[in-house]
């Protein structure tokens, strides 16, 4: 059946990084953590996610975390990145996947939240990422999966947020952040995420996006961002998601690829970074354990290419009770 | 952390990060007691600006920066002077925070809403630019404030086209000036500006301009995707009517096809109408396409776009011809002629119109009396071994039926633009050969593949298909073959497309295809002729030619490795399908067999269903997962847990009517998803080697 050799690939160090996820959040009072502080949502659904990939979702006090999260809503219904901050599309969904893998949604007030959400479009189809009208179609992709997880698209005109995605479509049949932007394998997530959860996917050119995407794997077996760049783990994320959406991740060379992520792997102190011997942290660590799910890596949860949820969160949102 | 080497840091290192965290921690602090007390001074800004300059991603902090500049500019009232010193502060901090991380979004957007109130000047916005394209030509912050300024300031494209140019000659190797290049040319085109028009023209430059790049350094990709667009660009044809079915010139004998029609009990004198395009278009209806028959029709027709998404586009489109009841002559034959009366409704996804009108005809036989079709109720089972097909049976009323290769040439006008556009092909095939003997660059050999092939499309479309015999594939074959062993990451895209010059190669003419035709022994189990196109053990990995394929029945695609059957919803009279031993990994990815409601026969028996945790079809099936449809709880004949396990065999099998399905050889076919599977399909009479009932 043609499957892939695993142990020639090296191996991945689950406890080791299990513990550096389970550290990091004890140790605060660093620059590097300091200046990470408004982004401790996103910081919490990486770390959260990482962990239930790797079967470890129970080492962490539940309502401890809901309870702080339920503290960075803002009056609004947005969540802010930490305690205090202002609301942003960028938390509220992180705070909706966190609640989602924890099976614990009912503990918002969705219309609260989804009137948020749904108020931050533009007549243009368009979303701003907050009430200072910053656009990008980043928030178009987090509004869009936000308001599916919550069921309630129907507050939105899905079709102008389509046709909006759309016109931010380039040569390479890749997406920018708005029309006329360069394509750039992030961006190309998220518009390809949002057109996959509205079924919009035919506006995509598969073959051309697909080759672009597979020409994105650089001969270490790294994947880059955009062309003629370096590689970095968390492109292992954001061109491989794309690529499964689009049924065409068959195109790049897999082995190569686990074996690049592994190797950027601290395995003394546990951790993934961006490159082999660079430092570690929980973004890329996030990145590199989803790739590898994506790869099918043995031992590891499914993982969701346009939710960024494990597999199971999903088909029980989607298909269970 | 991006690009920060990995070393535990020293004591000293570990007590500095401590001693700034503390330092960031208390401008943190001080910030937020103004920001929640609304209090905007002097010494409250000059805090904030020390945290943006120390964090300038931290986005509350530019949040408190606009209230404030809404504050004092409300208390300016309008006092030109104050308004400007106050927005200028606002650009100085910008600046100090971009000097710190040039990749901040926050101190970008910032800025975009301090000029779009209009009271800055813009003159040092391109200066600044500079400077940053100068640090990272690459930068996409700074391409896109540019085209933000350069819109400002009403900069004409034309000006910035030069700028690209600029950018371009510094470093070949620039992908960012190469896009903004695309994104203005198509605009000048667009709009046909003096100097950029005729497109023939302009692309002949732009060729000429690409290939000094890609002459330069042919190993770097920026130029060769510009290229590809450039190609693309020049290739693009109107959508056509390729084929149809039945086919033009045949003659069909109605009570053959009658099992086909979407009701089987009373109607005898149905037949489906296919109409094949070159690509996906829109529009097909009774006031687009006129179909006029000698006898008795209902010329109110229903045209239905074949299709697995929401687009309403469709390159094949079906519609069932309905016969009076009593022909006048039975044993005469009517002629049915088929044309693209108002070809400007046909509209493909780039919007483009067809002003091509296409026409086509036929001729039935109609059945002298209803005939009721009935499947009998000792159906036997089909086998698909080699012993019970035979070749060298056709008759020639067959050969008519699967000729779709009489399709009309195209106007005069148009021939034309091929004409040239083939021309300036064919000086890139030079080109590309030239590069070619120099040196062995991967890239090149893929264009040149990609040249040949948009070469024959041109000059296909500009003779007529019939002359498609007269190309060559072979050398686009051998240049597949050399690019899996030059380039092995990407064997597997390599061989798709290998896979469908192969089949064009093996289908682009009637002798070629009778090669693959066989007969089957039985021909009283199948709903008429048990003619079947074998195509197995090919080492297909997808299939493509559907438009030479539209009366196929029965199809032996086993021992490839397939593993999309994209298109194959096209081939509506298919009756029995064989997949088995090919490289299908789920359900989903039999999506296309939904819309075949004539498949009776499948055998999709191993495979390599269930042996994957990653679904690459997931999102290219109708399912809630996509929002494209919408399962009512209470239709389910199965219960919740096994809707999460199984719920892309329930998609897909729920709509058909098979009487027989293999499945043995999937890791998921286990004897519980069997159960499920007799539970989904009532009617089914053979599950694997099982008779069921």
């Amino acid at each position: 059946m043609n499957m892939l050799d695993y142990s020639r690939m090296g191996e991945l160090a689950v406890e080791k990084h299990v513990k550096f996820i389970l550290t990091i959040e004890k140790e605060k009072d660093s620059f590097e953590s300091v200046v990470m502080e408004h982004i401790r949502l996103n910081g919490a659904y990486w770390a959260l996610t990482t962990l239930d990939i790797l079967g470890k979702l129970n080492t962490v006090d539940q309502d401890e975390v809901v309870s702080w999260m339920m503290q960075c809503q803002h009056e609004s219904g947005g969540f802010g990145g930490n305690i205090g901050h202002d609301p942003h599309l960028l938390y509220t969904l992180s705070a909706i996947q966190v609640l989602a893998l924890f099976d614990k949604i009912d503990a918002l007030d969705i219309d609260k939240v989804s009137n948020y959400i749904a108020g931050l479009q533009n007549n243009d189809g368009s979303f701003s990422g907050d009430m200072w009208g910053e656009i990008d179609t980043r928030f178009s992709c987090v509004a869009i999966l936000s308001l599916a997880l919550l069921k309630r698209l129907d507050k939105i005109n899905v079709e102008k947020a389509v046709n909006y995605i759309v016109s931010c479509k380039n040569l390479d049949g890749g997406f920018g952040c708005t029309p006329g932007a360069e394509s750039h394998a992030g961006q190309i997530f998220c518009c390809v995420a949002a057109l996959a959860v509205t079924g919009s996917l035919h506006h995509v050119d598969k073959d051309l996006l697909g080759w672009w995407l597979c020409e994105r794997q650089v001969k270490s077996g790294g994947l880059n961002g955009r062309p003629e760049k370096l590689p970095d783990v968390c492109y292992s994320w954001w061109v491989l998601s794309s690529l499964i959406m689009i049924d065409r991740v068959h195109w790049i060379d897999k082995e190569k690829l686990i074996k690049f992520i592994l190797d950027c792997q601290d395995k003394e102190n546990g951790g993934i970074s961006d490159q082999p011997e660079d430092a570690v942290d929980v973004f890329h660590t996030y990145f590199g354990v989803a790739g590898l799910s994506l790869l099918e890596y043995p031992g590891l949860k499914a993982i969701d290419p346009a939710y960024a949820l494990p597999v199971d969160v999903v088909n029980r949102i989607f298909f269970g009770r | 952390m991006h690009g920060r080497p990995r070393k535990a840091p020293t004591e000293e290192e570990q007590e500095a990060s401590v001693v700034k965290g503390a330092k960031l921690r208390s401008i943190q602090a001080k910030f937020f007691q103004f920001h929640h007390t609304n209090t905007y001074t002097k010494e409250a800004l000059e805090v904030n600006a020390k945290l943006l300059e120390m964090n300038p991603e931290f986005i509350t902090g530019w949040n408190y920066r606009k209230l404030a500049v809404q504050y004092h500019l409300e208390a300016a009232q309008s006092d030109e002077d104050s308004i400007k010193s106050i927005l200028d502060e606002e650009l100085k901090v910008v600046e100090s925070a971009l000097m710190t991380n040039f990749k901040s979004y926050g101190a970008w957007h910032h800025r975009k809403w301090v000029l779009n109130m209009g009271h800055s000047s813009t003159d040092r916005e391109l200066f600044l630019l500079k400077k940053f394209q100068k640090l990272d030509a690459r930068n996409f912050h700074a391409w896109n404030y540019r085209r933000f300024v350069t819109a400002l300031k009403n900069i004409p494209d034309e000006e910035e086209l030069q700028y690209t140019t600029d950018m371009i000659y510094e470093n070949f190797s620039n992908y960012s000036a190469w896009h903004n290049r695309s994104v203005l040319l198509s605009r000048l085109l667009k709009e046909e500006v003096e100097g950029y028009y005729p497109k023939e023209k302009v692309l002949t430059e732009e060729l000429e301009f690409v290939r000094n790049a890609l002459f330069t350094d042919p190993d770097d990709q920026s130029g060769w995707f510009y290229h590809l667009w450039l190609l693309d660009q020049t290739v693009k044809l109107e959508h056509l009517l390729v084929s149809s079915w039945p086919p033009n010139g045949s003659n069909v004998n109605v009570s053959d096809y009658c099992a086909l029609s979407p009701s089987l009990s009373s109607i005898s004198r149905t037949l489906p109408l296919i109409l094949c395009f070159s690509e996906a278009v829109g529009g097909i209806n009774s006031s687009t396409v006129s179909v006029v028959c000698e006898s008795n029709m209902d010329s109110n027709l229903i045209w239905t776009p074949i299709s697995v998404d929401k687009s309403g586009l469709a390159r094949t489109w079906l519609t069932y011809l309905t016969f009076s009841s009593e022909p006048m002559h039975p044993s005469r034959n009517y002629l049915v002629k088929v044309s693209i009366a108002n070809s400007e409704g046909i509209i493909s996804s780039a919007g483009f119109c067809c002003s091509n009108p296409s026409h086509m005809a036929f001729t039935v036989c109609l059945p002298s009396s209803n005939t009721e079709f009935d499947e009998g109720p000792d159906i036997e089972r089909i086998d698909w071994s080699e012993e019970n097909f035979s070749s060298n049976q056709l008759h020639s009323e067959n050969l008519g039926l699967i000729n779709s290769f009489n399709e009309l040439t195209i106007s005069g006008d148009n021939k034309k633009t091929y004409e040239t556009n083939a021309k300036i092909i064919a000086d890139e095939i030079d080109y590309c050969r030239e590069l070619l003997s120099e040196m062995d660059c991967k890239i090149g050999k893929l264009t040149l593949a990609r040249l040949l092939l948009a070469y024959d499309a041109l000059s296909s479309a500009s003779r007529g298909v019939q002359d498609q015999n007269m190309f060559q594939y072979k050398e686009i074959l051998e240049l597949y073959h050399d690019l899996m062993k030059l380039d092995p990451p990407h064997f597997q895209y390599y061989k798709d497309q290998y896979s469908l010059v192969f089949l064009k190669q093996e289908l682009a003419n009637e002798e070629s295809l009778l090669k693959y035709c066989y007969q089957y022994r039985d021909s009283t189990s199948l709903s008429n002729n048990s003619l079947c196109l074998c195509l197995r053990g090919l080492s297909l990995s997808q299939i493509g030619c559907i438009e030479r394929l539209l009366w196929v029945q029965m199809l032996d695609l086993s021992n490839n490795g397939i593993r999309s059957i994209e298109g194959l919803e096209s081939l509506q009279l298919l009756c029995c399908l064989n997949l088995s031993n090919n490289k299908i990994c789920s359900f989903s990815a039999l999506e296309p067999l939904r819309l075949l409601k004539s498949l009776k026969v499948l055998d999709i028996s191993h495979n390599e269903i269930g042996a994957h945790p990653i679904d690459t079809r997931r999102y290219l099936c109708a399912s809630p997962l996509s929002h494209t449809s919408d399962w009512k709880r209470e239709e389910f004949v199965v219960s919740g847990p096994e809707m999460t396990i199984y719920w892309d065999a329930f998609s897909i099998f729920s709509g058909l009517n098979l009487r027989q399905l293999s499945v043995t050889g999937n890791p998921i076919a286990d004897k519980k998803f069997k159960l499920f599977l007799c539970k989904l399909l009532p009617a089914m009479k053979w599950l694997d080697d099982e008779k069921l009932r």
